[in-house]
C-alpha cells in the first residue's frame, strides 16, 4: 500500500481541478491533484494520447493555452515536491480520519485491473472536490443500436484518438455543446449531416443581462456557427429526433419539428441517413463524492443535483471545498474561476497567504453563473423526448429494464420515488450504477407519479458507499488507518 | 412540506397499520384477507425503511429453539403457501423472487462444528430439517467453497425472498381487497377516547380505525411514544456487499457457525460473521455486519473491508469480482432480540408487530397470521405472551 500525506487534496484534473490544484500550491501549500484519467485535462481538456498521429489540439481546444501553461506550471511544482500528480487514479472512498481526511483510491484504467497494483490512500487536512460531470442521456426508441454514441463520446473520441467518429453524422440533443462536437467532426472529416437542436438561441433574447455579462460566451458560439456555415452544416432548431431507424445497426434517424407547444408539429416527420448519432442533454455532475461526505445538495435550474457551496465555493462540511461542473454546470471557464476561489479558500485556511485578487474573480464568476443560468432555461429537455418512450423503449441497458417496468413499479406496485423504482424494476443496479440511466429513471418515475423530479429521485443513483467498483480482495485488504487485525469498532 | 387543512376522514377503516415495510405490508394483507378493512400509511415511500436494505433471510437454520424458532416455523409454513397463489400469469413466488434454495451452515473448526451438530439435534425435535454434511462431501453442495472447512449443516427449508418485491406485491394485494395506501404521510398522533387508540393523525387528516397496529420497524419506538407506550425498539446498523451480476457459483444461502451467535450478541462494537449468498439477478450478496451506532449514516469501511474478508475466506474464486455498491440499513432490535407482537394492554386498541431485528422479512408472515387472529378474537397459533409489549418493565435511559 502507498500513502501520501498533503495539506490539500483536489479531486479530478480538469479545469476546475487544475486550477484549484495551481492557485493553492502557488500560495505555498503542498497539493495533491487525484484523477481518473491518465492524462490531465478532465473531460474538457482531453488530450491526445500518445502516438495518436498528427493533431493541433490548440484547433479543438477551446482555452488549450491556459490548461498547457497551468499543466506545465503544475509540473514545474511537482519538481520542487509542491505538488503531487496521481494520475490513473480512481478514488472508490473519502473518509474522514481524525482531523484529516482519507481519499482511498485504486489504479487501473478499466474496474477489472482495479485489484491488480497495490491501492493508494492519500492523508489531506482539506480538500476540493472537483469532480466534474458526465454526459446526460435519455432514452428514446432505438437508441440502443450501435452507431448511437453520446456527443461527449464523440467528442471524446476525437480528442482523445483522433478517430473520426463515422463517415455520415448528425449530432443532437440539445445546448451549445452540440456546436463544437459538430464543429470539431467536420473538421476532422466526418460528414455532418446535421445538427438537431431542440431549442433555439434566440431564446437568449429573454436574457439580456447574462448574455451581456459574458459576452465571451456568445462569442464563442458564433464562432462555432459560422465554422458549421462553412462546413454546410445546417442547425435545425428546435427539431428533435424522435427515433433511431436501422435492425443491426443504426442506418438514419427520424426527425420532427416542434411547435410553439412543444408537440410534434404534424407533416414535419421526416428520415436523414447517417452512420453515427451524437446525441447530447446537457450533463450530469458527477456526485459521489460529495454524497459519501454528506455535503448538501439541491437541484439546479437544469434539474442537475448539485453541490450547494458559499461564496468561497465551501460545501455544508468543513473542511470541504467544491468547483466545477459539481456545483453546477457551467463550462469549462466558470470552472476555472470557482477552481481558483476554492483552492486559495483552502489554501487561507492553511494559514497560506491566499487572499489574491478575490473580488474580480467572483464578479467573474457571478457573470458565468448568470450566463449558465440563462443557457439552462434556453436550452430544456422538451417534454416530448420522454413522452415518446413507449413501454417496450429500454432505458437500463446493464439491467435490460425497459420504460415498461418503470411504469408499473409506479402504477400496479405504488413506488412513489426513484429509489424505489430502482429497488423493485433494477434500473441502475447494474455495472454503471445509474450512470446512464439515473436522470432517465428520475425523470419517469417523476411522470408517472405526477410531478417534477426533485432531490430524492436523483439521490438514489449518486448515493453510494463506493463510488467505484472495487474488486472484493481489494476491499478486503486492511487500510491505512486501521490495525490490520483490529475489529474496527 | 406547505401546510395542508386537516381533514376528519370520512370513512373508519377497522385497523389503521402504521408502516409499509414488510410487516406492515404482510398484516394488511392478511387483515383483507380475514375481512377487515384496512388503510396503511407510512411517512416515507413503500419498503423505504429497513425492508429495502435487506437480503431477503426466510431462515430457521439460525434460530435457537424458543419463541423466535416456533414463530420461524409458523412463518415458514406460510411463506410456503403463499409461494402458490396465482398471480399475473405466474405466481406469487415467482414474481417475488421466493427460491427455496436451503441453506448451508459450515464450521472451520471441529468445536464449532460440535456446536451445530448439538443445535441441529434440538432443531430437529421442533420439526427442523438439518443434515449433517461432513467436509469431503461439501464440494458436491458448493463447487467453489474453500476447503478449509470441517464440515456442516444443510438446511432444505431456508429460503430467499426479494423483500422489497414481497412488500410491493403484498401491499399490492391488500389494495386490491380494498385497502388504501398513504405513503409521505406522517403519523403526528393518536386519537383517543379516553384510554382507548381509536385512529391516527397524519399531518394531512385523521384517520378514525378500530384498531391500530404499530409496524414501523426501527421507528416503532417513536410511533408507540406518541400513543404514550413505551417500545424499545433501538436501530442495529447493517452492511450488505453487492456484486457485479455472476453465472450461478453459489447455490445455497452460506454462512458461517459463528452467525448464530452474533444475530444472539448484545455487543454494541461492528461484529461481522460471513453470510454469502446468490440471487435471481446474479448478483452475490454477503453480509453481514452489525454494529449499534444509532441511525450513523457515514460509510464504515472496517465494516466494508470484514464483509469482504470474509466473503473471499469463505469463496476465494470471489476475490476478483467486483463489488458494485453497499446497501446500509437499520435492523430494529429489541434488549431480549425477540419482536413485538400483540395487543398492547397499556393502550387498549394499539397493536404491534415490530423490533424483528435482522429476521423481519421472514417472520413478517407469521406475525401478520398472529396479529390478524389476535384483532378478530381467534386464539392465535402459538403464544403471544413472549412477545407481549409491556414485558420491557419502565423507562430506562434511551
Amino acid at each position: 500500500m502507498t500513502e501520501h500525506l498533503v495539506d490539500l487534496a483536489v479531486i479530478g484534473a480538469g479545469p476546475a481541478g487544475l486550477a484549484a490544484a495551481l492557485a493553492a500550491a502557488e500560495a505555498g501549500v503542498r497539493v495533491a491533484v487525484v484523477d481518473a484519467g491518465v492524462r490531465p485535462g478532465g473531460q474538457f481538456w482531453r488530450s491526445p494520447a500518445p502516438g495518436a498521429g498528427p493533431f493541433r489540439p490548440a484547433t479543438l481546444h477551446h482555452g488549450w493555452h491556459w490548461f498547457t501553461s497551468t499543466d506545465d506550471r503544475l509540473t514545474e511544482l511537482a519538481g520542487t515536491g509542491r505538488v503531487l500528480r496521481l494520475a490513473g487514479h480512481h478514488v472508490w472512498s473519502v473518509q474522514a480520519a481524525g482531523d484529516q481526511w482519507a481519499v482511498h483510491c485504486v489504479l487501473g484504467a478499466e474496474p477489472r485491473q482495479h485489484g491488480t497494483s497495490a491501492p493508494v490512500t492519500v492523508h489531506a487536512r482539506r480538500l476540493v472536490l472537483a469532480t466534474g460531470a458526465y454526459d446526460r442521456q435519455l432514452p428514446f426508441p432505438g437508441w440502443d443500436l450501435p452507431g448511437v454514441i453520446t456527443a461527449g463520446g464523440a467528442q471524446a473520441l476525437l480528442k482523445g484518438n483522433l478517430v473520426v467518429a463515422g463517415q455520415r453524422v448528425i449530432v443532437a440533443g440539445t445546448g451549445p455543446f452540440l456546436l463544437p462536437v459538430a464543429d470539431g467532426l467536420a473538421r476532422h472529416g466526418a460528414r455532418v449531416a446535421a445538427v438537431i437542436e431542440a431549442n433555439s438561441p434566440l431564446g437568449f433574447a429573454r436574457f439580456p443581462g447574462a448574455v451581456l455579462g459574458a459576452t465571451g460566451k456568445l462569442g464563442e458560439a458564433t464562432g462555432y456557427a459560422g465554422r458549421l456555415l462553412r462546413h454546410r452544416v445546417a442547425v435545425h432548431h428546435r427539431h428533435v429526433v424522435l427515433g433511431a431507424l436501422g435492425t443491426d445497426r443504426l442506418t438514419g434517424v427520424l426527425v420532427g419539428r416542434l411547435d410553439r407547444n412543444g408537440r410534434v408539429r404534424a407533416g414535419t416527420e421526416r428520415q436523414i441517413d447517417c452512420d453515427v448519432l451524437a446525441v447530447g442533454w446537457g450533463f450530469t455532475p458527477q456526485l459521489e463524492l460529495p454524497l459519501q461526505l454528506g455535503c448538501a445538495t439541491h437541484l439546479d435550474v437544469d434539474k442537475s443535483l448539485v453541490v450547494t457551496v458559499d461564496d468561497d465555493q465551501a460545501t455544508s462540511v468543513a473542511g470541504v471545498w467544491a468547483a466545477g461542473e459539481a456545483t453546477g454546470v457551467g463550462g469549462a471557464d466558470l470552472a476555472t474561476v470557482e477552481g481558483r476561489i476554492a483552492g486559495l479558500a483552502a489554501a487561507a485556511s492553511l494559514g497560506a497567504d491566499a487572499v489574491a485578487d478575490g473580488r474580480p474573480l467572483r464578479r467573474r464568476r457571478s457573470s458565468l453563473r448568470g450566463f449558465a443560468s440563462a443557457m439552462h432555461q434556453v436550452y430544456p429537455i422538451p417534454d416530448i423526448v420522454l413522452e415518446r418512450c413507449s413501454d417496450e423503449t429500454l432505458v437500463c441497458r446493464c439491467e435490460e429494464v425497459d420504460a415498461g417496468s418503470i411504469r408499473r413499479a409506479v402504477v400496479d406496485l405504488g413506488a412513489t420515488e426513484a429509489r424505489t423504482v430502482k429497488l423493485l424494476a433494477r434500473p441502475g443496479m447494474g455495472w454503471c450504477q445509474g450512470r446512464v440511466c439515473g436522470f432517465a429513471t428520475a425523470c419517469l418515475t417523476a411522470r408517472h407519479t405526477g410531478r417534477a423530479v426533485a432531490e430524492p429521485d436523483l439521490r438514489a443513483f449518486a448515493d453510494r458507499s463506493i463510488a467505484t467498483p472495487v474488486p472484493l480482495g481489494r476491499l478486503a485488504a486492511p487500510l491505512a488507518d486501521e490495525q490490520p487485525d483490529g475489529d474496527g469498532g | 412540506m406547505p401546510d395542508r387543512p386537516h381533514r376528519t376522514g370520512t370513512t373508519t377503516s377497522d385497523l389503521v397499520v402504521v408502516g409499509a415495510g414488510i410487516v406492515g405490508a404482510a398484516c394488511a394483507y392478511y387483515a383483507t384477507r380475514a375481512g377487515l378493512s384496512v388503510t396503511v400509511v407510512d411517512s416515507g415511500p413503500i419498503t423505504g425503511g429497513t425492508t429495502g436494505a435487506g437480503e431477503g433471510n426466510i431462515l430457521l437454520s439460525d434460530k435457537e429453539p424458543g419463541p423466535e424458532l416456533d414463530l420461524a416455523l409458523l412463518s415458514n409454513r406460510q411463506w410456503r403457501s403463499l409461494a402458490d397463489l396465482p398471480l399475473d400469469d405466474t405466481t406469487f413466488g415467482r414474481t417475488v423472487e421466493l427460491e427455496t434454495k436451503g441453506g448451508l451452515v459450515v464450521a472451520t473448526g471441529q468445536a464449532e462444528l460440535d456446536g451445530l451438530a448439538r443445535l441441529a439435534a434440538e432443531q430437529r425435535e421442533l420439526g427442523v430439517e438439518a443434515l449433517a454434511v461432513p467436509g469431503d462431501r461439501l464440494p458436491e453442495f458448493e463447487p467453489h467453497l474453500t476447503d478449509d472447512v470441517a464440515g456442516g449443516y444443510q438446511y432444505p427449508q431456508d429460503m430467499q425472498v426479494q423483500p422489497m418485491l414481497a412488500a410491493a406485491h403484498l401491499l399490492r394485494l391488500a389494495r386490491r381487497a380494498g385497502a388504501t395506501v398513504l405513503t409521505h404521510e406522517p403519523v403526528t398522533g393518536f386519537l383517543c377516547d379516553g384510554e382507548r387508540v381509536t385512529g391516527v393523525r397524519t399531518d394531512r387528516r385523521d384517520i378514525p380505525a378500530g384498531a391500530v397496529l404499530n409496524a414501523a420497524g426501527t421507528w416503532a419506538g417513536e410511533v408507540a411514544a406518541l400513543a404514550g407506550v413505551r417500545v424499545p425498539v433501538a436501530p442495529r446498523r447493517g452492511y450488505i456487499l453487492v456484486t457485479e451480476p455472476l453465472p450461478p457459483i453459489i447455490r445455497h444461502k452460506v454462512y458461517l457457525a459463528d452467525y448464530v451467535a452474533d444475530v444472539a450478541s448484545d455487543s454494541a462494537a461492528l461484529q461481522t460473521s460471513t453470510v454469502v449468498e446468490g440471487t435471481g439477478a446474479g448478483t452475490v450478496l454477503i453480509g453481514a455486519s452489525r454494529e449499534r451506532v444509532g441511525f450513523d449514516r457515514t460509510t464504515s469501511l472496517p465494516a466494508l473491508r470484514q464483509l469482504a474478508a470474509g466473503a473471499v475466506r469463505l469463496f476465494p474464486i470471489l476475490r476478483d469480482v467486483a463489488v458494485l455498491r453497499a446497501y446500509r440499513g437499520f435492523r430494529p432490535y429489541c434488549p431480549d432480540h425477540l419482536p413485538v407482537i400483540g395487543p398492547d394492554p397499556r393502550a387498549p386498541g394499539l397493536h404491534h408487530a415490530c423490533g424483528h431485528e435482522g429476521a423481519g422479512i421472514g417472520l413478517s408472515l407469521g406475525t401478520a397470521r398472529l396479529v390478524t387472529q389476535s384483532l378478530i378474537g381467534e386464539p392465535p397459533e402459538i403464544d403471544l405472551r413472549p412477545f407481549r409489549p409491556d414485558r420491557f418493565g419502565p423507562e430506562v435511559s434511551r
